[in-house]
């Protein structure tokens, strides 16, 4: 029973606190630029503001644009339900490895890229059209930083991955994990669409992607996808802390593992957010077709992985 | 008579009697019943395959015929996947025809059609249970033959003529291939049972040609890369139950008769068969989803995603060969589990989405995808049914295109498994490749969906677009649900497949490994998934957010207003995005591979060239690694044409001499050797 509590508990724990992370990257960026910048907390007060807005929904559009925000936010928190964040061994990972955490990120893509085309306005097309070119060349790295995973932990479940990794620390510091690491940051870069692929803080049609999609939305629905865009991130940057530098993450289910487990899962949150916003400070948007190139270097990355994951086993 | 007798004799007498029925009837009632006794046909090599697979028995027969010496048939559990395929996507599009077809009254011979479709579907029922050499190629040429005669349905159109002769060819380059690998099989006698083959064993320096042989001539049928020219001209063109049969049933023939040659007759061989098995797969799941996403007919969209998804298939069986020839049983037995489960998968939601495209062709009379657009107001059920099936080939969860993909990644993950350094470094590769094909799938799908069914029409024809008739919304609403379905019980399904192969002689599969649990665990544990779960989580989700949204009270109004269009008040069709517009990202990112040619001319008025008064843009992309390799080929026989053309002469009295001719040299042949 208390199992199932804290596996509840940590999907709430993940959905409160998706806004506040991205709250944190606004300001500490904000702080590099020597802007005051708007208080952490500022995500919470758009959400409010945009649940009590009615939608707009444009005449053109059919039940695709008016389900694609619950469909997009489904499977968003079915991933949060899949991936470890506070806990090993998982119960759900029966439900779903690695695998099924990537194709059900494809199902938000295919369903908010389906959003963007329904109204019939050339900016969701265009955001459409760019995101599933991006999502659709992240997915030979994805899939390689998951094999060379998997060949270090003989599984492609999370919890198993986790654990061996729990189990061995040193394995932490071997090439073909950090290689993975870094190849699959690249991938979480692109699928949340931060700097130096998408630009979140744009509205500019040349640069845009994921805000061209969501440009017809508004209200409710805005509220929905932009919490869901924000439960990625959180989900993405706790998966690349917990499978590859899994320490603090509890292995039972007492009070003080649990809050224990809390705290370093923050600490490792909050560097990556401080790393997310230092390069999106140093770094410029790429322009749309030099996309690939980075995507290529990072599938080089996941390829040199394995390789050295064969060679050193 | 045994049950499944009753069912083979029934399933025949169903068909013959459909297509006389047609035959005889005029063109309401011969519609109607060909249409009838198709369906009744293929519910009965529907319920063939699961009593043969329920039961596990063989069921076998031999026919003498007077002149027709052994023709054999045997069910077991290789045919029995194959028989449900044919059966399901048969009995859908047979429900779906007699709708259609309707259409082409008074324009093209409905009589003809609607027997040849009846032939069609007995023949791939009985090519399944063929049990020597002579019933197995009869079978092959005869139904080869008949799905010619249906591409040619629409005979007035030069377009139809030129893929039916392309598909002629080609696969009869397919027929003379296996025609040689059946002699070198059974040693001449091509009457052999396949009983007798299994048990002697080719010598060791025929099995390679045997092997290269079966690959030529199955890969021909089946549409793998470099044969698969044959698929994007010949699907878009015959009538659209037909291409649902031609993209679900005929083209699995050639990975059915690949399975029945090389894993059951001659149970696998060296791991070079599995990695050339393999790496042909991934090259035509890669190209054939490449030039999917180029594609704006909508129908050679879909058959081009055909050459993408026999790839895959090919994959499983190629990774389960390589596992077999290492001794890893147990890994082997996921890649043809996973390839057979694929192949039945991409029988259903091919077969929904050729269904879907035919009915959006009956309303809008195109098959371009730049006329149409919103056409989900005008269909909703159509445009629902093609959404599932886009989702299912997608691989998106929990459908079955994702449950099959899955167990495909599974194996080849088991590749690590092997001590190999080439094998360590092409499965991580044939991983990311396939990864990305289905990635491309996703984009693709999301452009023939959003384009086709979203958004305003683009044409006259897609606004005055209808709803399609019943039989055709029954049609498609069978494979559907059968998408839901399989994508629903990967864990009663994979162990039924697995049990089914462990029946095929020689073949020591572990079969424990398949155990029925709820969520589907990989023989090497390698992954665990449960469709079900996740299906029932996914709903649950979907519940529970409107009812968040209730609790916290959030403003439940909704405006109805226009599509902001920066400023302009009326918004036209022309201001969305296009097919073109939207796969132009990626085809400059493959430029390299498309090599598209551009035109673009701009008109500039005579006064200033600031002001433009036309733009003419065309850009079009042909395979060009096709022309390499089928011009020289084509160049060649017309010169031998050339050079043979005085042969025929025209004069009754020469061709009577060359017959005789030819008959005093086989005499001569006959009595020179033993």
């Amino acid at each position: 029973m208390s199992a199932w509590f804290v596996e509840i508990f940590q999907v709430v724990f993940v959905v409160a606190l998706a806004p506040g992370l991205v709250g944190l990257i606004r300001w500490i960026k904000a702080r590099l630029q020597s802007r005051l910048g708007a208080p952490p907390g500022q995500p919470y007060r758009e959400l409010g503001k945009l649940f009590h807005k009615e939608a707009v929904v444009s005449k053109n559009a059919s039940w695709i644009f008016r389900f694609a925000p619950y469909a997009v936010s489904a499977s968003t928190l079915a991933i949060a339900f899949l991936v470890p964040v506070l806990v090993v061994p998982r119960r759900l990972d029966m439900v779903g490895d690695l695998f099924v955490v990537v194709y059900l990120l494809l199902l938000g893509t295919f369903w908010l890229a389906l959003a963007g085309l329904d109204p019939g306005s050339a900016f969701g097309g265009m955001g459409s059209s760019r995101e599933v070119t991006v999502a659709a060349l992240a997915e030979p790295t994805t899939a390689t930083a998951i094999f060379s995973l998997a060949l270090g932990a003989g599984s492609t479940n999370l919890g198993a991955i986790v654990a061996a990794a729990l189990n061995d620390p040193w394995t932490v510091l071997t090439p073909g994990h950090l290689l993975a690491f870094a190849a699959l940051f690249i991938v979480a870069i692109a699928e949340t669409g931060r700097l130096p692929v998408d630009n979140p803080s744009t509205h500019l049609e040349l640069t845009m992607i994921h805000e061209a999609m969501i440009l017809e939305y508004s209200g409710r629905y805005l509220a929905l996808l932009e919490w869901a865009a924000w439960l990625k991130l959180f989900v993405f940057l706790s998966l690349l802390a917990n499978l590859f530098f899994p320490w603090g993450i509890a292995t039972t289910l007492t009070p003080g593992a649990l809050s224990w487990a809390i705290v370093t899962l923050l600490v490792k949150l909050a560097l990556l957010a401080v790393v997310i916003a230092v390069m999106e400070t140093r770094v410029a948007k790429l322009r749309l077709f030099r996309v690939p190139e980075l995507l290529t270097a990072s599938f080089v990355l996941a390829l040199l992985a394995i390789t050295s994951s064969f060679l050193l086993r | 008579m045994t049950l499944m007798g009753t069912l083979v004799t029934g399933a025949i007498v169903c068909y013959l009697a459909g297509a006389l029925a047609a035959l005889l009837g005029n063109d309401r009632w011969g519609r109607i019943l060909g249409a009838w006794g198709a369906a009744s046909g293929a519910a009965i090599s529907l319920s063939l395959g699961m009593v043969a697979l329920a039961s596990g028995s063989v069921f076998s027969a031999v026919f003498d015929f007077p002149s027709l010496t052994g023709f054999a048939l045997r069910i077991d559990g290789l045919s029995a996947p194959f028989l449900i395929l044919t059966g399901l996507v048969g009995a859908a599009s047979s429900v779906y025809g007699a709708g259609y077809s309707a259409a082409y009254t008074g324009v093209y011979s409905l009589r003809k059609l609607g027997a040849l479709f009846n032939l069609l579907l007995l023949t791939l029922t009985l090519q399944v249970m063929a049990d020597n050499a002579l019933t197995f190629l009869l079978l092959w040429e005869a139904m080869s033959l008949v799905a010619y005669l249906l591409v040619l349905t629409e005979h007035r159109e030069p377009a139809t003529v030129r893929a039916a002769n392309w598909y002629l060819a080609i696969t009869h380059v397919g027929f003379a291939a296996l025609l040689a690998m059946f002699f070198l099989l059974s040693a001449g006698d091509l009457s052999t049972a396949f009983d007798t083959l299994r048990a002697n064993a080719p010598v060791p320096t025929q099995r390679n040609a045997i092997f290269i042989l079966a690959l030529l001539g199955f890969s021909a049928k089946a549409g793998l890369i470099p044969l698969h020219v044959w698929l994007p001209m010949a699907h878009p063109v015959a009538p659209s139950h037909v291409s649902a049969l031609l993209s679900g049933v005929v083209i699995k023939m050639g990975v059915y008769g690949f399975c029945r040659i090389v894993l059951d007759l001659m149970s696998g061989g060296p791991a070079w068969w599995g990695g050339l098995a393999l790496a042909l797969g991934v090259a035509s799941a890669l190209f054939g989803v490449l030039y999917a996403l180029m594609e704006h007919d909508l129908k050679r969209l879909l058959a081009y995603h055909s050459v993408e998804n026999i790839g895959i298939i090919f994959i499983g069986i190629g990774a389960g060969l390589m596992f077999q020839s290492y001794g890893l049983m147990s890994l082997a037995a996921l890649g043809f589990v996973a390839a057979l489960y694929h192949t039945i998968n991409h029988a259903c939601f091919k077969g929904l989405l050729f269904l879907g495209a035919g009915s959006v062709l009956h309303a809008t009379h195109t098959r371009n995808m730049e006329e149409m657009g919103g056409l989900i107001k005008k269909m909703p059920r159509t445009a629902l049914m093609f959404l599932i099936g886009a989702a299912s080939i997608s691989a998106l969860p929990p459908l079955n295109g994702f449950a099959s993909e899955w167990l495909i990644f599974q194996t080849l993950l088991g590749g690590s498994h092997i001590p190999e350094p080439a094998v360590a470094l092409m499965i991580p590769i044939a991983v990311a490749l396939l990864a990305l094909s289905g990635g491309l799938a996703m984009a693709c799908f999301v452009k023939a969906f959003g384009i086709t069914f979203l958004a305003i029409a683009r044409s006259p024809a897609a606004e005055k677009a209808h709803e399609a008739p019943l039989s055709m919304q029954a049609g498609m609403g069978i494979l559907g649900l059968a998408c839901i379905g399989l994508g629903l019980t990967p864990f009663f399904v994979v162990p039924v497949l697995g049990r089914a192969l462990a029946g095929l002689d020689r073949l020591a599969w572990e079969t424990t490994v398949f155990s029925l649990t709820l969520p589907l665990n990989t023989p090497a544990t390698f992954g665990s998934m449960s469709s079900p779960l996740l299906a029932a989580g996914l709903l649950i989700l979907l519940g529970l957010i409107p009812l968040a949204l209730w609790v916290i009270g959030a403003n439940r109004r909704t405006r109805v207003g226009d599509t902001w269009g920066c400023g302009r008040i009326a918004q036209t069709p022309r201001m969305q995005y296009t097919a073109t517009a939207f796969a132009e990202p990626l085809r400059r990112v493959f430029a390299e591979l498309y090599r598209p040619t551009k035109d673009l001319s701009i008109d500039f008025h005579p006064e200033s060239k600031y002001f433009v008064q036309s733009i003419e843009y065309q850009s079009e992309i042909h395979p060009w690694f096709e022309k390499l390799l089928y011009q020289p080929l084509i160049g060649i026989f017309h010169r031998i044409a050339d050079r043979v053309r005085w042969i025929q002469a025209g004069w009754l009295g020469l061709y009577l001499t060359y017959m005789l001719v030819g008959l005093i040299a086989l005499l001569v042949l006959a009595w020179w050797t033993p």
